[in-house]
């Protein structure tokens, strides 16, 4: 086979399945780690059945006690949808309907093609010097399908839902894709591994970032409609927001493209923001080059980092939606546009600013946006554990 | 100058958040609310009329399924009534006083996290709701250990009680009131310091005192928005006069002073019941009913009652015409229905994710709005 056909083409394209492979496997077990660490977190069991006679059957008597219960749950669950009746209301837009929960998707799988996953040349699919930005230019055309969804299902919820993503989304791609710039001043490229590296060598982000990283973390979940943001799908208020009308299958993808996109934003959140797939500080540590000493071996461990980052943002997700409840929307939009964007703006100068002096003046930028960082920490850390006042109660007659 | 087009929507009756089955005819422009109407009377069951035809006795398990979160309360306000009628008010021994106060605090207490709950799920808190299920639950245990039921009490007679307390169920009560204040700290430390919570119910549904009194609105949307009004202490029923606890009041009236309003009266009836436990134990077991006839044949004469429903005034209008078993009419004065016709006028003017705040600051039971 001709050399050019094989690096461009096949060895691509195997890669992109096997990522993409392991991606859908997460997406369907994050269903299950969701609701077993929701019921973790809410004093109840969530799914704890499925599988277990399976699993008692085929294991030694030992190893039953460490096997969690119901883990069949992830194969269940997509049977269940594919078994479902497909309901397709008859006043909806039929084209539309269908194109609904087919648009997102694209975009979601697309993207996974664009992520390192580790050390490079093995663990990149398509190694692209402007990722970032195809990355944020493929993302953003996920809302599509929900306004599509939203109103051809002819359900006034579904089109309040589609309206409300949409101007959501919106208004988040906006902090969303500033709070990246200051990343991009200090490391100099749009090339995900370069900015990793740069992390390797220097520091990661997160600390001479430390604005832009909550800004991107509040704004991803944004972009998600997670908890407190998920008001597209809010079912106090909506039924079901934009998936109202969707059933089996088409439900499913809806879900599907929800949970790739949040892996999507976490895999950035850890290439930009806490080192990828390396484990080091100042050069020091689990570098891209040390790694790759160790040949295969080498880049699976950093495929594993880098994995077991992106869960714990996963797992980050799913605290919050046990914590908060829900923005209305004006309050969401004041947020976004009142806050987010001029903080954005002012981390932006900022580290313009400091990156130029000491360009000019020949000292380390990332070091003095550092120290800051850390001072944010100490006084966010000050201002949570200092000694409060009793909880509020309402007056008491004796009181008033 | 612009053409507004409204949209109409129809909120209920099959709505996740309308705690049962309400219906809202929502006119909004975007997500602004201009006009909210509730429709009621999916749930009518038609109760008054049932009262006509059946005994006294009869139509105690029919008042339980009125506010059937609350049935103690119901089967409280019904038989004080009916007494009141007979006037055998001071007849009833103090045992049977205070196990009434027990239950109906109980009830309050169940039906107060029951309201929390679902309202901090509407407002989309999801965790609270688990929590305060956990205690209900031990509440319901409590009353199954009483009276065998769970939900639909049963639980009063006229004249006392139907049975005595089961050996233990005061220790029971009070290992559960023990614990019982540090769960609402709990649920406390996911709320009321939340800054997502406060945006949504910082002057939210604000009304005024009085507002509330020329609505009619009793309970705790009334203490919130600051007028001093317990019939518990205003028309002190049962033994409540020897009972110590503290009438909490908001200052604002918004959603959020109503909140604090009733995670307070949470805690004032954990007092009231720990008080209670050693008043029982001090009275002589099985002295549970007064001494009167077993045929309920009240005088000829019409009664006015209310009582303190965890909702807010309960009343009962009895006409007994002195020759049958059965009332000539009774009207039931269910404090949902009143409280909820204040929702157009707090609703208008806020977004559609508002509403369901405020359904469910309210605190409405369809089965009593409706009954």
């Amino acid at each position: 086979m001709p050399e050019p056909l094989m690096r461009y083409l096949i060895w691509p394209l195997v890669k992109f399945l096997v990522a993409f492979l392991i991606v859908q496997v997460i997406v369907a077990a994050m269903n299950y780690i969701e609701r077993r660490l929701l019921g973790l977190m809410q004093a109840r069991l969530g799914p704890n059945r499925v599988g277990n006679e399976v699993f008692e059957k085929i294991t030694p008597r030992s190893l039953h006690r460490f096997i969690p219960g119901g883990l069949l749950q992830i194969i269940a669950d997509p049977i269940k949808f594919i078994l479902k009746e497909d309901i397709v209301p008859s006043s909806s837009e039929k084209v539309a309907y269908f194109l609904g929960p087919m648009l997102p998707l694209i975009p979601a799988f697309l993207v996974f093609c664009l992520i390192p996953y580790g050390p490079p040349p093995t663990f990149v699919v398509t190694h692209v010097n402007v990722g970032l930005l195809l990355i944020l230019a493929l993302t953003s055309t996920g809302v599509y399908g929900i306004i599509l969804g939203g109103w051809a299902s002819n359900n006034k919820y579904s089109l309040m839902g589609g309206l409300r993503s949409a101007a959501q989304m919106v208004s988040y791609e906006v902090p969303f894709g500033l709070s990246i710039v200051g990343v991009l001043m200090l490391c100099g490229s749009f090339d995900l591994v370069r900015i990793i590296n740069y992390q390797a060598d220097h520091i990661w982000n997160l600390f001479p970032q430390l604005i832009a990283a909550f800004i991107f973390l509040v704004a991803m979940n944004a972009e998600n409609n997670r908890t407190p943001f998920d008001l597209p799908e809010a079912e106090s208020e909506l039924v079901a927001g934009y998936h109202t009308e969707y059933s089996a299958m088409k439900f499913a993808f809806f879900m599907l493209a929800e949970y790739s996109s949040m892996i999507v934003n976490c895999c950035l959140m850890v290439s930009l923001f806490f080192g990828g797939w390396t484990l080091a500080i100042n050069g020091y540590g689990l570098t891209t080059g040390v790694l790759r000493g160790w040949g295969l071996a080498g880049g699976i461990l950093g495929a594993v980092i880098f994995i077991s980052k992106v869960m714990l943002f996963m797992l980050m997700y799913i605290w919050f939606r046990a914590t908060f409840p829900r923005f209305r929307f004006d309050q969401l939009m004041d947020l976004g546009w009142k806050w987010m964007i001029p903080l954005a703006l002012a981390n932006i100068a900022v580290t313009a600013v400091v990156v130029l002096l000491g360009l000019q003046f020949n000292f380390q930028g990332e070091v003095v946006l550092s120290i800051a960082g850390a001072a944010i920490i100490a006084f966010t850390l000050f201002l949570l554990l200092r000694p409060r006042a009793k909880v509020i109660h309402a007056r008491r007659v004796s009181e008033a | 100058m612009f053409d507004v087009h409204e949209m109409e929507v129809n909120f209920g009756p099959q709505h996740p958040s309308t705690h049962g089955v309400l219906r809202v005819i929502l006119k909004i422009d975007g997500e602004r609310i201009v006009d909210a109407k509730p429709i009621i009377g999916y749930l009518h069951r038609g109760t008054e009329k049932l009262f006509e035809n059946m005994s006294y006795p009869m139509c105690i398990p029919h008042t339980d399924r009125m506010d059937y979160v609350a049935s103690a309360t119901n089967n409280l306000g019904f038989v004080e009534t009916v007494e009141k009628l007979m006037g055998i008010t001071k007849q009833i021994p103090k045992r049977a006083q205070l196990m009434r106060v027990m239950l109906s605090e109980l009830q309050r207490l169940s039906s107060h996290l029951l309201w929390l709950a679902t309202h901090a799920i509407d407002i989309g808190a999801m965790t609270p709701f688990f929590y305060c299920f956990r205690e209900r639950e031990q509440i319901l245990d409590l009353f199954e250990e009483y009276c065998g039921a769970r939900l639909t009490l049963n639980c009063m007679r006229i004249g006392g009680m139907p049975e005595d307390l089961p050996p233990g169920w005061l220790d029971d009560v009070e290992a559960f009131v023990d614990k019982f204040d540090a769960a609402i700290d709990e649920y406390e430390s996911l709320l009321t310091n939340n800054r997502i919570w406060k945006k949504r119910t910082v002057g939210i549904g604000v009304i005024s005192p009085e507002e509330a009194i020329d609505w009619g609105i009793t309970g705790p949307p009334l203490r919130g928005s600051g007028v001093e009004w317990d019939l518990r202490r205003a028309q002190p029923y049962e033994c409540y006069p020897e009972l110590q606890f503290e009438i909490p009041i908001g200052k604002n009236g918004d959603t959020y002073d109503r909140y604090l309003v009733r995670m307070e009266e949470m805690r004032q009836s954990n007092w009231i019941l720990k008080q209670c436990i050693p008043l029982v134990k001090a009275t002589p077991a099985g002295d549970i009913k007064a001494k009167i006839s077993r045929v309920v044949r009240p005088p000829e004469g019409e009664v006015y009652h209310s009582i303190e429903s965890p909702k807010g005034e309960l009343g009962y209008y009895i006409i007994a015409d002195g020759k049958t078993q059965n009332a000539y009419r009774c009207h039931v004065r269910p404090p949902s229905f009143v409280n909820l016709q204040a929702l157009p006028a707090m609703a208008k003017g806020h977004l559609v994710s508002d509403l369901v705040a405020l359904i469910g600051t309210i605190d409405i039971v369809l089965g009593e709005v409706d009954r």
